[in-house]
């Protein structure tokens, strides 16, 4: 098999038009999990937030984690794209597509999220009404539907000259409602000279825009909890942890989205063994970061152990966050770190590994996060416990089935890798290199 | 399509063009005008007003520029009276008193009664490190209703300014307004605020009252409830239920403007009371600026021996509506 442009754009093309058994019975599995999270939720709009496990004092609970968890996954995926553009690493074309499309189904996620958690959701628009620039929540908000309009405008323009293929190659074979999107959306793309410039243009301008968006919006997140008078949360640091946090989930999430996406499209050839080790150097970077910070952390905290911050330390290191705080760190970030340091489990698995456990570690952070934060009493009580309901499950269940289902959805409304970006970077050359079992 | 090969044939063989038209030229001075415009006005558009009609009634009543005298509430706790009414044998009657008052539904308290341990920091508790802790030195009672901070920080994070402090410096609760995002709940360093969970139970006679923000009145579900600081009542010329509840005349009520506090008993003049007795004001440090002052004591005026510990669970006696849910703290 030779690996040229043709047979990457036939590859990606073909891929559209084939639904598996596999595919087919994911979406089913998605959907219902879907419907049970919306007639929960339903429940929960009647009852009102009773329904959940949350109460006075612990006020905040799975959906914020969620939230906060959602938000980093899409800033990993601007990190690659965007970030790794601006660096002009090569080696990103064939994640980039991916990268795009979990930044902006994390974020609908996100937002889903939010409307989840709230009292009455059917107010959400007095935050436009009534907003106040002082509330860190409005600047959440704004932040969000910045870099959500931001994240789409970026994710169209880099699919653009892809749906122009798709509609010029099997444009007449599609079904009528993709045939539709496809024909709407490429808007008469030629790749006239001019087009392609003012493309290009456009590109750089928001390849160097949505950078610092995505920076924001996660600091911001984070300052919902650091603007409090929460020891715990009480932190500088907070924005910089959070980010970094967020590049680390989601460049995991990013691979776990690749390895499915080359098993499920057979694009073997495309993603190789090498980018799954670019993805784990990144992850290893960014888990590196994590583990520097949360020493720094641990260590001004626990020399002076002073006030509510000590209380703090006891409840994780020894307390009733302790097993959560622990798998954490060790299986959260030291265990991901030892995978892709030892040479005989760097590989596609190892990566793979790392990036499920450092999702799941990153998540149980933004769980102790929140409600260890919440957790502390400020009055002389017992400490008071939190465990989700059934219900509670059930949304935020549904609300992770909603993200995986739109990924799937997306990947076959355009073509997973994006050709264009693969051909200007000279990737399609690099991977017939690989090909040959040179692996960098 | 081979864009990449077009890329390198494209060069700039068009010098760019300046020339603008009138016509483009209006449009675009116009167009940042309209910008302009709408920057400034931006702010005041999404300034907090209070909106309801109730909490505008009152905005033009306590606004500075209303002819009658601004108050200034505020109220003193004198801890050396409060034993947390372990001599009557009954539940502090502050507590009961509001929640049969205000219909608080059930399992909020708009001023609680905490007792803490003398020989260690505010906040502190015993469950999280109980091996290490020093010996008990006894306990006092600390009825807390909400501080009515001067920079409160629920006010500065909610999101939709359904939370404002009056003029009188009073802090209250728009619940028409109120979206249920509990962020004022986590910026509340005296967990002070509580959110109905679900139907509140409350009692059937509170339907029957028109809503003010000043009552809060008939409770709603999905939004956030706290102490109001009875001002309604103060207007009349009443003591709030905390106030003239209490059995050893403990808490007193006044206005700093007018410099007077009463207790029902006798009237004081804050400032000397206050430094008299070297008033202050729970979680200072924070610089919330509260306008509840506490004496420091332990109920030794009213006779209580500070190593009896315990108090007893508020008893409740409304009658609780039909189908109302009743949902316990979390503790």
């Amino acid at each position: 098999m030779t690996y040229s442009t043709e047979t990457l754009e036939q590859a990606t093309v073909e891929s559209m038009q084939r639904f598996s058994k596999r595919y087919l019975a994911s979406v089913a599995v998605l959907l219902v999990l879907v419907i049970a999270g919306a007639v929960a939720y339903v429940h929960q709009l009647q009852d009102g937030l009773y329904v959940t496990g949350m109460r006075d004092r612990i006020t905040w609970g799975l959906y914020i984690t969620l939230f906060v968890f959602f938000i980093g996954a899409s800033m990993g995926g601007t990190f690659v794209s965007a970030a790794l553009r601006l660096a002009d690493m090569g080696w990103r074309a064939p994640i980039s597509r991916g990268a795009e499309y979990i930044t902006v189904s994390a974020l609908l996620t996100a937002s889903l999220f939010i409307f989840a958690d709230m009292g009455h959701p059917e107010r959400a628009i007095n935050i436009m009404l009534f907003g106040r620039w002082e509330s860190p929540l409005v600047w959440d908000v704004y932040g969000l539907t910045t870099y959500l309009a931001g994240s789409m405008v970026y994710l169209y323009l880099a699919v653009l000259p892809d749906l122009a293929l798709v509609r010029d190659r099997i444009g007449h074979r599609l079904d009528p409602i993709r045939r539709l999107f496809v024909i709407m959306f490429s808007a008469s793309w030629t790749g006239h000279p001019k087009q392609v410039k003012a493309l290009d243009t456009s590109l750089k301008v928001m390849t160097v825009v949505i950078v610092p968006v995505a920076v924001m919006m996660h600091t911001v997140t984070s300052w919902i909890f650091g603007m409090t008078l929460r020891e715990p949360w009480d932190s500088p640091m907070f924005g910089i942890y959070f980010v970094v946090g967020a590049v680390y989930s989601g460049v995991g999430l990013i691979v776990v989205f690749m390895y499915i996406m080359r098993r499920m499209n057979h694009m073997e050839a495309f993603l190789t063994e090498r980018h799954f080790l670019n993805m784990g150097k990144l992850l290893a970077g960014a888990g590196g970061v994590m583990i520097f910070f949360q020493i720094s952390d641990l260590v001004t905290a626990g020399f002076k152990l002073k006030g509510e911050s000590a209380l703090n330390l006891y409840q994780l290191a020894d307390g009733d966050m302790a097993p959560i705080f622990w798998t954490y760190i060790w299986v959260g970030l030291m265990i991901p770190l030892a995978l892709m340091l030892l040479p005989f489990t760097r590989n596609i698995w190892g990566v793979l590994i790392a990036s499920v456990l450092a999702n799941v570690g990153m998540m149980l952070e933004r769980y102790f996060i929140v409600v260890g934060g919440l957790r502390l009493p400020l009055n002389p009580y017992e400490p008071p416990d939190y465990t989700p309901t059934f219900t509670e499950l059930t949304i935020v269940v549904g609300l992770c089935s909603l993200f995986i289902l739109l990924l799937l959805i997306m990947m076959k409304l355009a073509p997973a890798i994006s050709v264009q970006e693969m051909v200007e970077t000279g990737e399609i050359e690099a991977v017939q290199v690989d090909a040959k079992g040179v692996v960098a | 399509m081979e864009p990449n090969s077009e890329i390198d044939q494209q060069t700039d063989t068009k010098p760019k063009n300046w020339d603008i038209s009138r016509r483009k030229m209006i449009k675009m001075l116009g167009g940042a005008t309209a910008a302009g415009l709408a920057v400034g006005y931006l702010p005041k558009a999404l300034r907090a007003e209070p909106v309801s009609e109730s909490a505008a009634d009152l905005a033009a009543a306590t606004s500075p520029e209303s002819a009658e005298r601004l108050r200034q509430w505020m109220m003193i706790i004198d801890l050396r009276y409060c034993d947390g009414c372990q001599s009557q044998g009954t539940p502090p009657q502050c507590t009961e008193a509001c929640n049969m008052g205000h219909f608080v539904p059930k399992p909020m308290q708009w001023i609680e009664v905490y007792e803490h341990e003398m020989s260690r920091d505010v906040g502190e508790i015993k469950a999280l490190d109980s091996a290490t802790a020093p010996p008990v030195e006894g306990t006092k009672f600390m009825p807390t209703p909400c501080m009515q901070c001067q920079n409160a920080p629920c006010v500065n994070v909610c999101p939709v300014g359904a939370t404002w402090t009056t003029p009188e410096g009073i802090t209250l609760i728009d619940q028409d307004r109120c979206i249920g995002c509990r962020m004022c709940m986590a910026a509340c360093p005296y967990e002070r605020r509580s959110f109905t969970w679900g139907n509140p139970p409350t009692s059937p006679a509170s339907d029957f009252v028109t809503h003010s923000v000043e009552h809060q009145l008939p409770i709603k579900k999905g939004v956030v409830y706290k102490c109001d600081f009875c001002p309604e009542m103060a207007r009349a010329g009443r003591m709030p239920f905390c106030a003239s509840s209490c059995p050893q005349n403990a808490i007193y009520y006044g206005d700093l403007e007018e410099d007077l506090a009463s207790n029902g008993q006798e009237v004081v003049r804050v400032s000397e009371f206050l430094s008299e007795h070297s008033a202050f004001r729970h979680k200072e440090e924070l610089r919330t600026r509260p306008r509840v002052y506490y004496i420091d004591g332990h109920g030794e005026l009213a006779g209580r021996d500070p190593k009896t510990e315990g108090t007893m669970p508020v008893r409740w006696n409304i009658d609780i509506k039909d189908g109302s849910k009743n949902w316990e703290r979390s503790s």
